[in-house]
């Protein structure tokens, strides 16, 4: 393996995204920023689901359940505690702790990937259904409605932690990118790690992992969490950055978005994703200023065509592409020599 | 004892909607490992093609039961032509890419005819028993969805096709070393399964709201009796139907509807955790 070089890579990455946080909010105006920030959410929404489908071969079809529980469960938290940072970690650790109950229901079961993507996707699709039925005044946890199809309203703006002070957008974008960043940097610790090692070697071949003496259920029980974990922080972000959050956070469009973005970027890397998130929403905000191409059409074709023509996603395509191109280039000069 | 009968009806009634909407999916998936994310919108179709025909002055029960397994089993031959059959044996890719169709078929419907509910009126009226009113139709719904067991029962059993397609869904590189053209069978099969969920479809339609986005309200439900079920279809659909129906129905009559959906998920979870491979992975493994 080389190590040097992997991590040369990730430092790269990671210094961009330092100058993205530093620069973004003095460069660019309000609306671009809020944009922007809009993006770092969806891209650690992103991770969640690169993370355990990259490097754990978990393919989540309801990863949008984790988002929407997230959001709502810091919109519940956060109304009724008044501070942000506290109901955040909660977010996190509840996100966690769901995921590990229903990965302890597919994993200790033994689910095949079929049946497995399946349950994730009807967990979401039932957290929707339920989520939408709240509409009544009788459904409240403590000060916070849950209001059914219209949402929760007024979620508390993210303060800076453990003071009162609500942040700016500027302040606010750089909280979420310093997080994304941190994210980025602590997933490829893991990944190089003995776990995360591990967790590799299942995604290739589970048998042999677990022949050679590797509890696999733990392993992917832990992975699922940790992507549950993250995909709950990232629906706790929209929440706030919105400062409203609806039904349609768990809703399949939002895991069948996060499938594309992470499709799309390449299953297998982490950078790939986080692209993927703003290549494609830029190009689902600017072909839906054209009002009369739906949004759903858009992200169907790309999706059938992905799957068609890029199974591995764009930019590892892109890449074999270009290396075939030049070995195309050089071949004759290598047949030539005696 | 009237109130036990409405009882037993509506468990019935229960029982038979999970088989109509699952029964296409069944035949799908057992018989080519394809999980076909599309099927709720399948099932859209099936209710528009009613919907639209009889505004134009088709007779209903020749919309529901002639036109809409017609018209979804021809769409079906045709994205399994274009779509599927590129994707067998990469299990995921399919998954993804019936996804993708869903999206597409919501969207597309919602652009050309407006994200309003469509419907139309339940035929038939209704009957008493004792101090209650019954719909007539949902004896009818009961009665389609024992024909429709009992019909791909039939033609898997006894009619040459079955034997082929049960030989293909078993070993297809020696149904094909025997001759038999399995890319044909797998397109058929597909087409087959398509109809079968139009007709769903279109028996739904006089019940439900037909609105583009009405896929997602069935699809959960047809997923987990399928995954329950397990790979026989017959069997697999109808032990699933009645276990799984039988519970949230008494669920909805005890707490409401939206408990009924999440306690059919809940025993689902559990049971996959005895059973990995659905029902009839251990019990009925033989069946068809």
């Amino acid at each position: 393996m080389a190590a040097p070089g992997y991590w040369r890579g990730v430092a790269l990455v990671a210094a961009v995204f330092l100058a993205i946080l530093l620069f973004v909010p003095a460069w660019f105006d309000l609306f671009e920023v809020l944009q922007m920030t809009q993006y770092v959410v969806l891209a650690l929404y992103a991770l969640s689901l690169a993370y355990i489908w990259g490097f754990g071969g978990i393919v989540s079809f309801g990863q949008a359940g984790f988002f929407g529980l997230g959001g709502y469960a810091f919109a519940v938290l956060s109304i009724n505690m008044g501070d942000t940072t506290v109901p955040f970690l909660l977010t996190i650790a509840l996100c966690f702790a769901f995921a590990a109950v229903l990965g302890y229901f597919m994993f200790y079961g033994r689910l095949s990937d079929v049946y497995l993507g399946v349950v994730t996707l009807v967990v979401a699709l039932i957290m929707w259904k339920l989520i939408s039925h709240t509409a009544g005044p009788e459904y409240a946890i403590g000060k916070a409605r849950l209001g059914g199809f219209n949402g929760i309203p007024s979620i508390p703006i993210m303060r800076v932690p453990f003071t009162d002070r609500e942040m700016d957008p500027g302040e606010m974008f750089q909280y979420f990118m310093g997080l994304l960043i941190f994210v980025y940097l602590l997933l490829h610790v893991l990944i190089r790690s003995k776990f995360g090692r591990i967790a590799i070697s299942i995604r290739e071949n589970e048998v042999r992992t677990g022949l050679l003496g590797y509890d696999i259920r733990r392993y992917k029980l832990l992975v699922f969490s940790i992507g549950g974990a993250l995909g709950g922080a990232s629906g706790a972000m929209w929440a706030t950055y919105q400062t409203f959050i609806d039904p349609n956070a768990f809703s399949l469009e939002m895991s069948a978005k996060c499938l594309i973005w992470v499709m799309a970027g390449g299953v297998g890397t982490l950078v790939g994703p986080i692209v993927g998130v703003v290549a494609l929403q830029y190009l689902s905000l600017k072909l839906g200023e054209t009002a009369f191409i739906n949004n759903l059409v858009i992200l169907g074709i790309v999706l059938v065509l992905l799957v068609l023509l890029m199974p591995r996603g764009i930019v590892p395509t892109l890449h074999d592409w270009l290396r075939k191109g030049i070995a195309l280039v050089r071949q004759p000069s290598r047949g030539g020599a005696p | 004892m009237d109130f036990a009968l409405i009882v037993l009806i509506e468990l019935l009634r229960a029982v038979a909607g999970l088989v109509l909407i699952a029964a296409g999916l069944a035949i799908i998936f057992g018989m080519m490992r394809v999980i076909n994310i599309a099927h709720g919108e399948f099932l859209m179709l099936g209710g528009y093609t009613v919907v639209l025909t009889t505004k134009l002055g088709v007779n209903l029960w020749v919309a529901i039961l002639v036109l809409a397994p017609l018209f979804v089993g021809v769409f079906g031959i045709i994205v399994e032509r274009c779509i599927i059959q590129f994707l067998y044996n990469r299990l995921l890719d399919s998954i993804l890419a019936t996804w993708g169709l869903s999206l597409l078929l919501i969207g597309a419907v919602t652009v050309v005819f407006g994200n309003t509910v469509e419907g139309v009126a339940t035929p038939l009226g209704g009957f008493d028993i004792g101090d209650y009113k019954m719909a007539s139709y949902t004896l009818v719904l009961i009665f389609a969805a024992a024909l429709i067991l009992a019909a791909i029962y039939a033609v898997l059993r006894y009619t040459r096709f079955g034997l082929i397609a049960r030989s293909t869904m078993q070993n297809p590189g020696m149904a094909e070393a025997l001759g038999v053209n399995s890319k044909l069978v797998y397109m058929a099969t597909f087409g087959i399964g398509a109809a079968l969920t139009g007709l769903a479809g279109g028996l739904l339609a006089p019940i439900a709201g037909v609105v583009p986005s009405m896929g997602v309200y069935f699809i959960g439900q047809a997923f987990i009796t399928v995954v329950t079920g397990g790979s026989a279809i017959v069997a697999g659909t109808l032990s699933a139907s009645t276990m799984l129906g039988t519970l949230s129905q008494s669920i909805t009559f005890l707490s409401g509807p939206v408990f009924g959906d999440a306690a059919l998920l809940l025993v689902a979870l559990i049971l996959l955790r005895l059973l990995p491979q659905g029902i009839t992975g251990r019990i009925f493994s033989r069946s068809l």
